[in-house]
């Protein structure tokens, strides 16, 4: 039998903890999708040697303590609002990286002015949006992206679109705005997309420092305390209703296009 | 050099955005709302980002440009946005933040009449939103009040040196009046914006990427979940506030020597109730103009010094009575004090004021 200190070797390196992942308890929920966001997010980051070079803007929502998770400078911003801050930081300091981590209830809610703006005007920043259907942080709430039927403590019979309206893709009205460069929709329940994430995020990232326009990367998550499923429950939901409505893939990509 | 001193003739609100120019402004920001309107309009016919490379943009709203304002002043640079009372309404949300926060930035408020969306013309009736606050939470703004369009060049640089002492919002509360007047002005000298290295120098808390590998995160948040904690940080934005009102007040006191009467009034009513007063002191009353310039922190040990010369004081306000809760604050019922003011838009007249003066004369003789 081989003894610890002979399987860890650097030669057998599988995986490691991101160097700007800060060594503290997470206080996400086991198997939620944040968690995972921030650590390609930390990883693209670190590969790009923009750790100084880079500034955060957190929203309100379960990721609001995202500033205590990677080790960058960050700005909390007010519920919606991190585009706007967003927008100065990049216009004030444009060899920066900036970008915000955003839920679909800061994005696409209470935010959606600042949202579309930012985007439309084509600031080079980027946008990680988190959409999980619901409110996680304020204990599961209806979200503008929440599925018809489905159910949450304010639609607790499922959805209606008479009372409620639709779940809105704010992804493809970003696509159509002439100021975005990449506007992508990806996922983390398996290994093969959470490598495909990461690949969107430096994408997107690269365009920011380029200063070739607005990126989006949504990323279709699961919440399974707001939704109430184990995890792996919540992954399986996710496939089957999440991915037939938010179709998963890139919506636009002026480098290709050109 | 010469050409500096030069003496110009323009609007308060064009003073602003050539000031702002002047003292080194990083970036402006802000939406259309009269009777302001001039400030961004200036700013995008001067074009400074091809001189001084200071940033203007026309932001999607008020709730925008404040939060852009959160933004930049969080990185360390020099950020100011104008507004008019609904707007400002509208970037309470901000402003709160900043000073949570602990972020410079310059706000400028041209009044004008409310509630709702009012009228444009002008009106000190936000007096009490500037002062107390005017969103949530345990906390103060510094506010200056102009009352000439030569104020409303040189508060510009003021209102940034105190932000940026204090980090915390600074605001300019202006009104109609001194923002559309036009009169004559020096406009400070130009100064260079800061340097990157300068703004790492003055900001070492600032959260814009550089040093961190020595120094580790910054992070620009009002949030803390510990109550125990966030009483401390509540404590600790207290006991700045208690330095801002020992060291920072400003007032202008004139002909109060020998005078048997105040008025007690900022901004442009002062400048109206000076008119009044030249016709009380022809008429044989003894009347002296008591100015505050800070309104928050405002002059209260000026005031109560005052209250204890004088017969009786007239505050004149254009709203239906703010700032003499202040007064009588102040002066600790010692004297009569009586407010005079006018709504919806409508500036006072001199003899209005030379009326009210008699009434509270009547008033102290009995
Ligand atoms: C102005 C304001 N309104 C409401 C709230 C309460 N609030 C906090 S987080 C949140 C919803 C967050 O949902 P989402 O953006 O989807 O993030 P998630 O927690 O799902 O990641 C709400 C409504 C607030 N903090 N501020
Ligand atoms: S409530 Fe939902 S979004 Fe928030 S941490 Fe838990 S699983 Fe994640
Ligand atoms: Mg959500």
């Amino acid at each position: 039998m081989l003894t610890r200190e002979e399987i860890i070797q650097p030669q057998n390196l599988v995986a490691e903890k991101p160097a700007l992942m800060n060594n503290v308890d997470m206080h996400y929920c086991p198997g939620c999708s944040h968690g995972v966001v921030h650590k390609l997010v930390a990883e693209v980051i670190a590969e790009m040697g923009l750790e100084e070079k880079t500034i955060g803007i957190s929203p309100v929502g379960c990721a609001v303590f995202a500033y205590r998770y990677i080790d960058i400078d960050w700005q909390e911003a007010a519920h919606g609002r991190a585009p706007a801050l967003a927008t100065a930081c990049k216009r004030l300091w444009p060899d920066r990286l900036v970008f915000t981590y955003q839920g679909d209830g800061d994005l696409a809610c209470i935010g959606t002015a600042e949202t579309i703006h930012a985007l439309n005007r084509g600031e080079n920043i980027t946008i990680i949006f988190i959409n999980n259907a619901i409110y996680g942080m304020t204990g599961g709430q209806m979200a503008p992206t929440t599925l018809l039927g489905m159910k949450t403590a304010t639609c607790p019979y499922g959805r209606d679109p008479r009372l409620h309206g639709y779940p809105l893709k704010i992804t493809e009205i970003a696509a159509q705005l002439e100021g975005t460069a990449y506007v992508t929709r990806q996922s983390v329940h398996s290994v093969a997309a959470i490598r495909k994430c990461k690949k969107a995020i430096r994408h997107a990232f690269e365009n920011s420092m380029q200063g070739k326009g607005s990126n989006l990367v949504e990323v279709v998550s699961t919440c399974n305390s707001g939704w109430k499923m184990n995890p792996v429950k919540a992954n399986e939901w996710m496939e089957e209703h999440m991915f037939d409505y938010y179709h998963v893939g890139d919506l636009k990509d002026t480098e290709v296009i050109r | 050099m010469a050409q500096e001193r030069e003496v110009l003739l323009m609007k308060g609100n064009e003073a602003i955005a050539h000031a702002a120019i002047r003292c080194g402004c990083d970036g402006y920001f802000g939406y259309p709302i009269t009777p302001q309107s001039e400030v961004l309009e200036t700013l995008a016919e001067l074009k400074p980002w091809e001189t001084t490379g200071m940033v203007v943009v026309q932001a999607e709203s008020e709730v925008a440009s404040i939060n852009m304002l959160y933004g930049g002043g969080g990185t360390g640079k020099r950020v100011m946005t104008s507004s008019s009372s609904p707007g400002v309404a509208l970037m309470q949300e901000g402003i709160a933040y900043m000073a949570g926060a602990e972020v410079p930035g310059l706000i400028v408020n041209v009044q004008r009449g409310g509630p709702g969306l009012g009228t444009i013309q002008p009106s000190q009736s936000d007096y009490y939103q500037a002062t107390r606050g005017g969103g949530n939470g345990d906390y103060h703004v510094i506010v200056l009040a102009p009352n000439s369009v030569q104020e409303m060049a040189d508060f510009v640089d003021l209102g940034f040196e105190l932000a940026f002492r204090y980090r915390n919002p600074a605001m300019i509360l202006s009104d109609g009046v001194i923002g559309q007047m036009m009169e004559k002005v020096v406009l400070p000298p130009q100064k260079p914006r800061r340097t990157d290295e300068e703004i790492y120098a003055e900001c070492p808390w600032a959260s814009n990427g550089h040093g961190l590998k020595t120094r580790g995160p910054q992070v620009i948040t009002s949030l803390e979940l510990d109550p125990a904690v966030m009483e401390q940080r509540n404590l600790h934005l207290q006991a700045k506030y208690k330095q801002v009102e020992e060291n920072e007040v400003r007032f202008e006191s004139t002909g109060c020597e020998d005078a048997e009467y105040a008025i007690v009034a900022f901004g442009s009513a002062s400048r109206i109730a000076q008119k009044a007063i030249e016709t009380l002191r022809n008429n044989g009353t003894k009347v002296g103009l008591f100015r505050p310039i800070t309104l928050w922190p405002f002059p209260k040990k000026a005031i109560h010094d005052l209250a204890q010369r004088v017969k009786g004081i007239l505050v004149v306000e254009i709203n239906a009575g703010m700032m003499v809760y202040d007064v009588e604050n102040a002066a600790e019922h010692c004297v009569p004090i009586r407010q005079f003011g006018r709504l919806g838009g409508i500036v006072p007249d001199p003899d209005e004021i030379v009326e009210a003066m008699e009434q509270l004369k009547q008033v102290c003789c009995k």
